[in-house]
């Protein structure tokens, strides 16, 4: 009897020409996860990702703690993101239990979020950098990803892991210089930015060497369904903020980012746009909040909802990220779904590094957006 | 409790050393002490002056400056120091350590950061101490289907060429190793070692990114041997010699960057590649090929690769100073010695001592040496440059590079010499001379 080995572990026939290269789970150009790659002198003849090192059940862990104690743990899988991975959760929770929050609440939560992007893309940003050799760019955006998260620290007393969202708005209020504080470190980040651009998106090298690489067309990424950055690089204008607009991003004023090319430039320019766009935002959003009101509409203790469904999506640092709620008239939700960017991006890179060069690797690899942890729930 | 790693004690660690000093005093009593006297009975003692050299007398003596100086002169002028010491290995070595610091902390400042700070008190400065010694203490390990003895040999090798490159530079008016009249060409000789040393560790270690990255560099560092050679026939045509001492005693009123800029930036690009530095760090490209060709190499194996890799550093730097930025030509800072000391002494006190054979070098040769110096350090500051401004290139980039454009301009550069050569403006019997 013949069983089906997992890819990676099948006994393959020896090729002089061919040579298998397992990037990762221990090399220093990869994430929690493999690449199964093979190599024809300096091209990539396929490429076989292979996720799931860091795979937790947190679909399963939903199942057994209540929708208040659910909030922790679900941000676990983006520490970096906490904020936008609570945020469908948030949503769908209020749907299902019907509650109305608060309109300064609906505020804070889009500032909360839109830095929490930043700061995300910030981190990622810093891998692409040392990714394509440019270790500068790895160390500028580490130190001003500190800026963002003090702001973070601020509103919620924690650096990464902040559990700020709860469903029926935010856990506290803002302190006190909040809006001036946020409003100075924001124009602050935003000059920041052109900095960036200067050392690291006209760099010629790194132009020469990112542009044209890894071309993902317009038809492919709809039919991949990539999500994101990587659908909007390849001229798509998805934006779920701008197209099913949730809290109060319907009032505030900003444009989906897109680009036409599709390649790894412009994959990973998009995020780097998203953040002047955030930047934006969250100035605009500062200027229409209410300067007081309640944050939070206080739950019944242990509230259950009813033989209900909900879904809700929102578009997090690296795409359309979406919970699908079901509950069984019970404390406990029955299941929760979460439907993440990353693994719908990671799909596509199959598709990207055939007959790239090796070189390309970890520029096409690291533009796709793609955090591994996420991908693997 | 395992048997690879048993638990420290300190009563049996104190005890183990207790038995060792006493093991020692009894054979240095025993053994010892009969074979020093055995010695000093057969062995005639010179006499020197008049004077029987016993021990104690050769004691007094050494510290009589009238009596060692002389001998440290005469030391200073021999082979093995030339080598060992200073225009050799010594030197470079001690200046390629002074660039690993420079380098972290200068990168360190434009990438926001500190660099090291607490190794040694002061902003670090034994930071590269502590990594020594961290490399020295680490197991090697070698992969078991590796073919040894190449896989052991090669950083020796690496090392030793670019010791080898080292004892081609002069670095003051007679101070050089090898004063050879073929400089130049020895120059590439050697510089055409390392990528067969780079090609065998990578083969001999029998793993497959050290593989990728040993052919890389050996794409990289062939095809970029010749706008090398190619960039420096200029000054060959212009000069008329290969001796490395002759082409600096050239440059007394002007320097060859002045005539040959195109030459320069082309030598400049090539000396990127050649030394595997950023933006052409392929061989060595991380996010690829884990660490390239040095995958594989552990403890102090790694830390051999890297001195050798800084010590090339330095020579490629200190080529470029003696080629392009007139070597050790400057104007004359160097305080010169204050002959008192000789014909009247040093008072100290009640004390006056004359030294006679103090002034060990003279003031020419350390002028020489504090510009050239100067000029490789600022070479070497900008070399370590691009590291903060740039990405890595991709090999067919970096190829394309190499032989189209490289190529062209040291051709460019070429045709530019021979017209000044014969336009009648440079070389011998030129306008300017």
């Amino acid at each position: 009897m013949t069983t089906q080995l997992p890819p990676g572990m099948q006994l393959e026939k020896v090729d002089e020409r061919i040579m298998t290269l397992n990037v990762g789970p221990q090399h220093p150009g990869s994430g929690h996860m493999r690449l199964i790659i093979k190599v024809d002198g300096d091209h990539i003849v396929s490429c076989d990702p292979d996720p799931g090192y860091v795979h937790r059940g947190e679909e399963k862990m939903t199942e057994y703690r209540n929708y208040i104690q659910n909030i922790p743990h679900l941000e676990r899988p983006v520490i970096h993101d906490s904020c936008n991975i609570l945020y469908p959760y948030c949503l769908a929770v209020e749907e299902l239990l019907g509650i109305e929050v608060p309109e300064r609440a609906k505020y804070i939560r889009v500032i909360a979020s839109e830095l929490n992007r930043c700061v995300y893309t910030l981190y990622w940003l810093g891998i692409y950098g040392i990714f394509l050799g440019h270790s500068t760019m790895f160390m500028w955006p580490m130190g001003d990803r500190e800026l963002l998260i003090d702001l973070l620290e601020a509103l919620s007393g924690a650096r990464v892991t902040h559990a700020y969202f709860v469903p029926g708005g935010v856990r506290n209020d803002t302190p006190s210089n909040f809006e001036e504080k946020c409003l100075r470190h924001v124009n602050y980040f935003e000059k920041r930015l052109k900095e960036y651009e200067d050392i690291f998106y006209q760099n010629p090298v790194l132009k020469q060497r990112t542009e044209g690489t890894g071309i993902l067309s317009r038809m492919d990424a709809i039919r991949l369904g990539t999500t994101g950055s990587v659908l909007r690089s390849a001229g798509v204008d998805f934006d779920i903020r701008k197209k099913e607009p949730y809290d109060v991003y319907e009032n505030l004023d900003f444009q989906s980012q897109v680009l036409k090319e599709g390649d790894s430039y412009a994959r990973s320019r998009v995020p780097y746009l998203d953040m002047l766009e955030s930047c934006r935002i969250i100035k605009d959003a500062l200027k229409k909040m209410p300067k007081s009101g309640s944050v939070r509409t206080k739950l019944k203790p242990n509230p259950k909802g009813g033989n209900n469904e909900a879904y809700r999506r929102v578009e997090s640092g690296r795409g359309s990220l979406g919970m699908y709620v079901v509950s069984d008239s019970k404390p406990e939700p029955y299941r929760v779904k979460i439907s993440v960017g990353s693994f719908r991006n990671m799909i596509c890179m199959p598709y990207l590094l055939k007959g790239e060069k090796l070189g390309n690797m970890p520029a096409v690899y690291w533009s796709l957006n793609y955090w591994p942890v996420e991908a693997d729930r | 409790m395992s048997t690879i790693a048993p638990e420290f004690r300190l009563s049996r660690f104190i005890a183990s050393l207790t038995d060792l000093i006493f093991w020692i005093l009894v054979l240095f009593t025993l053994v010892g002490l009969p074979i020093v006297m055995i010695v000093l009975f057969y062995i005639e003692l010179p006499v020197i002056n008049g004077e029987l050299l016993t021990p104690y007398l050769a004691l007094t003596w050494l510290a009589d400056p009238s009596r060692t100086l002389p001998i440290i002169k005469s030391l200073l002028y021999t082979d093995f120091f030339r080598i060992a010491a200073f225009p050799g290995f010594g030197f470079a070595a001690l200046l390629a350590s002074a660039i690993i610091f420079i380098e972290r902390k200068f990168l360190a400042k434009m990438q926001l950061r500190v660099g090291p700070l607490y190794c040694g008190k002061v902003e670090g400065i034994l930071q590269l101490m502590s990594d020594g010694l961290k490399l020295l203490s680490k197991e090697i390990i070698i992969p078991a289907k590796a073919d040894k003895p190449i896989f052991w040999a090669a950083p020796l090798l690496f090392i030793g060429t670019a010791a080898a490159l080292v004892s081609l530079i002069p670095v003051a008016p007679g101070w050089v190793v090898a004063d050879i009249d073929v400089g130049i060409l020895a120059v590439f000789a050697v510089i055409g070692f390392f990528p067969i040393i780079t090609v065998l560790s990578s083969w001999a270690s029998n793993s497959k990114f050290p593989f990728i990255g040993g052919i890389r560099a050996l794409h990289q560092m062939i095809s970029f041997e010749i706008p090398l050679i190619l960039s420096l026939l200029g000054i060959v045509i212009l000069t008329g010699t290969l001796n490395l001492t002759e082409i600096v005693e050239s440059q007394q009123h002007y320097w060859w960057i002045i005539f040959m800029p195109i030459g320069a930036i082309v030598f400049f690009i090539t000396l990127l590649a050649e030394l595997e530095r950023i933006p052409f760090d392929l061989p060595e490209a991380e996010s690829e090929i884990v660490a390239g060709w040095l995958t594989e190499f552990s403890g102090m194996m790694y830390g051999l690769v890297q001195l050798g890799s800084y010590v090339k550093l330095y020579a490629f730097a200190a080529l470029f100073t003696i080629l392009f930025l007139g070597g050790w030509n400057g104007p004359m800072v160097w305080p010169p010695f204050p002959e008192e000391i000789i014909t009247e002494g040093i008072t100290m006190g009640p004390i006056t001592v004359k030294i006679p054979g103090l002034p060990l070098l003279d003031q020419e040769m350390l002028n020489a040496t504090l510009w050239f110096v100067i000029k490789t350090v600022v070479v070497i500051m900008v070399i370590l440059l691009p590291r903060g401004v740039f990405p890595r290139i991709r090999i067919d980039l970096l190829l394309h590079t190499g032989w189209y454009k490289l190529i062209g301009l040291a051709f460019v550069n070429i045709f530019i010499a021979l017209a000044l050569l014969y336009a009648g403006v440079l070389g011998p019997g030129g306008l300017i001379q």
